[in-house]
């Protein structure tokens, strides 16, 4: 009996239950698997190799064309955009989550306004609006609503192409970040905020400390999504004359007429992105899901003397 | 310290009111609690004995009445006779010196044991990282958990996590604790090693309010017992008395169920 307990060690020796210890089972080859695995790798094959060879796909002039200064340039453009947009999208979002989910009406309804319009209206419009600002209002201009101007500029000096980019990514993002964040916000335990209200805690050092980050685990896997719609959401600034990776291929294509091999060449870059930002993403969900159930089949092989270690 | 300080109770409770909604809970508590004193709170579900003790640290704020702890009314300031509602972070300032140990433990569930008890010490009230460090590893030796300094709350068991919760609140050292129902979320074998720490804790000379079910605790333990019943105190005691021979129909009631 007790040598049955210590799995791992030792086998059973009685008779037939010395074979029927579970530790030496097999797993069964199964056919029907081995079947399905040779024809999805067949097709997969098949297809590749199609892909690879047709020459309409223009191969070597992808290979011609990937480290192309241009699109080295457009892809930091986009890359630059993509970071910029979505760090202030992402602290812009916590305040809008935090202040709707305030008590003070003002804040809550602010953030509901904002978040209202720029997730109702699209991104193409918002960033054309942003681009020709100037022809609405020719002058920005601080001061007292209804009174005296103190500081007064020029909105073309201000807002330039990437000035626009940026504002017009960010707020959108802002808006979609705030609902995300608020969503994780809402999954943490009411418990957790009374406790650390209860431990004299100030709101900020609560949120801070105790709420976010078990608010991350269900905050970081949409938050993947959103940069990469974000990343591709870059290429939408082709239209306010921004240089991004889109655009780049597009007016190398426009002179060569190379338009499927150049479009892959976007593809590829765009996808070598993404595959990065997955790996990242996994990093981030393993450090914030500590303390879960992972290390918990750890501890569970410690022997459990605490159990019986009493206070008295 | 002058006898006049020295009297005056730790908690002191007049009227206290509270509502939710058209549902009135608590329908006017009195209570002294002196410093030292350990006492229990039983009752009926529903009775208002948990509302009544979250009222103390105001997590729950009152409609009428007052609640003084430490000589400081709490959740208000009165000035030049005017009464006026403290701002958030004076009722943080409030808090500090209560401890409390949930039903459902609460521990911060991202941070490992000792991570958990030195986090107010050192983020709300400036102690020293190492010295909190410390003592949170002597608080939670004192819980008998020292070989579990470093794990997380999911790797411990529920009785485990309530007494690293009863270490958290310690290691603020609080002018009084309050337990609210600290075992009834606990598997009946794991009662007993919590409620060992709570008895060591009572003899040590801490305040104690203890929401509770558990009579023999009560009797043990406690230097009082208030029994509540429909939002009303209806008897209090020392529990040789309010247990043993209790005066009123509904304690009496109330209590034959537990024997």
């Amino acid at each position: 009996m007790n040598n049955a307990m210590k799995h791992g060690q030792t086998l059973l020796t009685e008779g037939e239950d010395a074979l029927r210890d579970v530790q030496l089972a097999h797993k069964p080859l199964r056919f029907d698997r081995i079947g399905l695995w040779t024809l999805a790798l067949a097709i997969g094959g098949g297809f590749a190799y199609t892909v690879g060879t047709n020459k309409n796909f223009g191969w070597p002039i992808v290979a011609q064309y990937f480290f192309d200064p241009a699109v080295i340039q457009g892809l930091t453009v986009t890359l630059g955009l993509t970071v910029v947009a979505m760090v202030l999208g992402v602290i812009l979002g916590l305040l809008l989550a935090v202040a709707r989910m305030s008590k003070d009406r003002l804040a809550s309804s602010l953030s509901s306004l904002f978040i209202w319009f720029f997730r109702g209206t699209p991104l193409l419009v918002q960033l054309i609006f942003w681009y020709n600002l100037s022809t609405l209002f020719p002058k920005l201009s601080i001061g007292i609503p209804f009174g005296p101007t103190l500081a007064s500029w020029n909105t073309n000096d201000l807002v330039t192409p990437v000035t626009a980019a940026i504002i017009g990514l960010a707020l959108n993002e802002a808006a979609y970040m705030a609902e995300i964040i608020r969503g994780g916000l809402l999954s943490v335990d009411r418990g957790q905020s009374e406790t650390a209200e209860a431990f004299g805690m100030t709101r900020a050092r609560a949120l801070r400390r105790i709420i976010l980050p078990q608010a991350m685990r269900s905050i970081v896997p949409p938050t993947g999504n959103q940069l990469i719609s974000m990343i591709k959401a870059t290429s939408l600034v082709s239209v306010i004359a921004m240089a991004d990776l889109l655009y780049s291929v597009q007016s190398i294509y426009n002179r060569t007429f190379e338009v499927i091999p150049m479009l892959l060449v976007a593809v590829v870059w765009y996808l070598l992105i993404t595959s990065v930002l997955n790996v990242g993403q996994g990093a981030i969900e393993r450090y914030y899901s500590r303390g879960d159930r992972g290390q918990q089949l750890a501890a569970r092989k410690e022997p459990e003397t605490a159990l019986t270690g009493d206070a008295a | 310290m002058s006898p006049a300080i020295a009297n005056t109770p730790l908690v002191r409770a007049r009227n206290v009111h509270k509502s939710f909604g058209p549902l009135e809970v608590l329908k006017g508590i009195d209570l002294d609690v002196a410093s030292g004193e350990v006492v229990t709170i039983l009752g009926p579900s529903g009775s208002g004995k948990s509302t009544f003790l979250r009222c103390i640290n105001h997590l729950e704020s009152i409609n009428q009445g007052l609640i003084e702890v430490d000589g400081e009314q709490i959740g208000y300031r009165l000035q030049k006779g005017r009464l006026d509602k403290l701002p958030n972070r004076a009722i943080a300032a409030q808090r500090r010196k209560i401890g409390m140990v949930f039903q459902q433990f609460n521990l911060y569930p991202h941070m490992t044991a000792l991570e958990n008890v030195i986090e107010a010490p050192v983020g709300v009230h400036g102690q020293n990282s190492k010295e909190a460090r410390r003592y949170a590893t002597e608080l939670l030796a004192r819980v008998g958990l020292s070989e579990k300094v470093n794990s997380y709350p999911r790797q411990l068991s529920g009785g485990q996590q309530q007494r690293v919760a009863i270490a958290r609140a310690l290691a603020i050292q609080p002018k009084l604790l309050l337990f609210d129902e600290p075992t009834s979320a606990l598997d009946p074998e794991l009662v007993g090693e919590v409620l060992t720490t709570m008895r060591d804790l009572a003899s040590q000379g801490l305040t104690m309010i203890v929401v509770t079910h558990e009579i023999g605790f009560a009797r043990e333990a406690a230097d009082r017992v208030v029994f509540m019943d429909d939002g009303s105190v209806v008897e209090v005691g020392p529990p040789e008395e309010v247990i043993s021979r209790p005066q009123h129909p509904r304690t009496r009631s109330f209590l034959s169920r537990f024997i």
